[in-house]
């Protein structure tokens, strides 16, 4: 019996050039080079890819969802970051 | 300040982002019993895409040509792709993928128990694909919506593939009704076969079935077992009766004032023996699973010894 599992590996794909890598998944392989050999035949069998990401999940940091708030609230409150919020008269076109 | 906030528990917060359709993602507060019935649900599915396999796998070598060999190659290899991605996400709840597969190989864990019944004839690759993925199909389509966030994203991948599942079957089907009379009367002897089972696949009636109420709650179930079943009755009759092929169901009967078909009875003995490990095929398909992953351990040790090895051999270049 195998007492270690392989480790676990997020994928990330390249749908075409010219786009961002997309997270898409995970799987399990012994490195990273049968982590990206097993990414291809798991999650492109339909032209999904162009290229193809692995990363060994445990080098991974997530933001802690119980500090969304605290986190993410900040953003909320300010509305001149955005170009709505700005009146431009009618009379001035290309703005 | 939100004063509504602060009195509410963390399950009632919890169910709140439920009924808001908020989708809860792996490191999000949530109810042990809701952690537990989606370890079970995902891992019992993933499963069922793995032990599903080995019926069809049975028909490669010997499938009638070129093109449905690599047909059904490519639609095997689908079903272990469906099988990853949720054993992957099973995973995010914080079970390990050795723990899922003991738990398979040991028969603690279930698999849908359409796979134990045996693929006889060639046509039984048709109604496998028609039916069963067809059946399939109606218990996923829901799903993509399901509350669990990993699960939802890998149901919207199963679905995108599965599709083509069920028109191959279908053309199986077709090709053999077309034919001579004696592949029409192999494509109904498997229908006779497979169209009880595929009903049994939507799960017990709901009056038996204890846990559906929860989960409807919790959104992880979206329709109730007899809802899936009458609806795979009214799309799969005038699917056979375009065939050339009838249901075997004296009771099958178009009403119209429900605009659905009544149908008999399911024979619920039949589905609990073989849930209990009593149907035709149970032993045999555990017996291939546990073989082959026992025989695989040597490639699984081995691997890991490679990238050890070439892993201390980089830290010495490095
Ligand atoms: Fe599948
Ligand atoms: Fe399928």
């Amino acid at each position: 019996m195998t007492q270690q599992e392989w480790p676990l590996w997020e994928v990330f794909i390249r749908s075409k050039q010219g786009l961002d890598h997309k997270h898409v998944g995970s799987l399990h392989a012994a490195d990273a080079a049968m982590a990206v050999q097993n990414a291809r035949d798991v999650y492109t069998r339909r032209l999904e890819g162009v290229s193809i990401w692995v990363v060994e999940s445990k080098h991974i940091h997530a933001s802690n969802p119980d500090d969304a708030e605290a986190f993410f609230d900040p953003a909320a409150d300010k509305v001149y970051r955005h170009p709505t919020f700005y009146e431009v008269p009618d009379s001035i076109k290309h703005m | 300040m939100e004063t509504s906030e602060q009195v509410l528990s963390p399950e009632e917060q919890f169910q709140a982002r439920i009924d808001a359709d908020i989708r809860i993602e792996p490191k999000d507060w949530m109810p042990d019993a809701y952690r537990k019935t989606l370890i079970r649900q995902i891992s019992q599915h993933a499963h069922s895409e793995l032990v599903g396999m080995l019926p069809e796998g049975n028909w490669i070598t010997r499938a009638p040509s070129l093109k449905r060999k690599s047909i059904l190659l490519a639609k095997v290899q689908d079903e272990a792709g469906h099988g990853l991605y949720l054993y992957s996400a099973a995973e995010t709840l914080g079970t390990t993928r050795d723990q899922m597969l003991a738990d398979l190989h040991s028969g603690k864990a279930k698999y849908s128990s359409i796979f134990n019944y045996p693929t006889l004839s060639w046509a039984d690759m048709g109604c496998v694909g028609w039916l069963v993925d067809g059946a399939a199909i109606l218990n996923q389509v829901p799903l993509c919506r399901t509350s669990y966030g990993p699960y939802a994203r890998a149901m919207v991948r199963v679905c995108k593939e599965e599709s083509f599942h069920q028109r191959q079957g279908f053309e199986i089907m077709q090709t053999l009704c077309e034919g001579a009379p004696e592949q029409k009367a192999m494509a109904q002897e498997a229908l006779n076969r497979w169209w009880w089972p595929t009903l049994m696949m939507f799960g017990p009636k709901d009056a038996d079935s204890p846990n559906t109420e929860q989960s409807m709650k919790w959104r992880i179930k979206r329709f109730t077992n007899d809802e899936l079943r009458q609806k795979f009755v009214d799309m799969m009759v005038p699917q056979a009766e375009f065939l050339g092929l009838t249901v075997p169901d004296e009771k099958v009967k178009w009403n119209e004032e429900r605009q659905a078909y009544d149908f008999g009875e399911v024979n619920w003995d039949e589905f609990w023996a073989v849930v209990k490990g009593n149907g035709l095929c149970n032993h045999e398909r555990l017996q291939a699973r546990v073989s082959a992953h026992d025989e695989g351990a040597w490639v699984r040790e081995a691997a890991l010894a490679h990238a050890a090895k070439r892993a201390a051999k980089e830290a010495v270049a490095a």
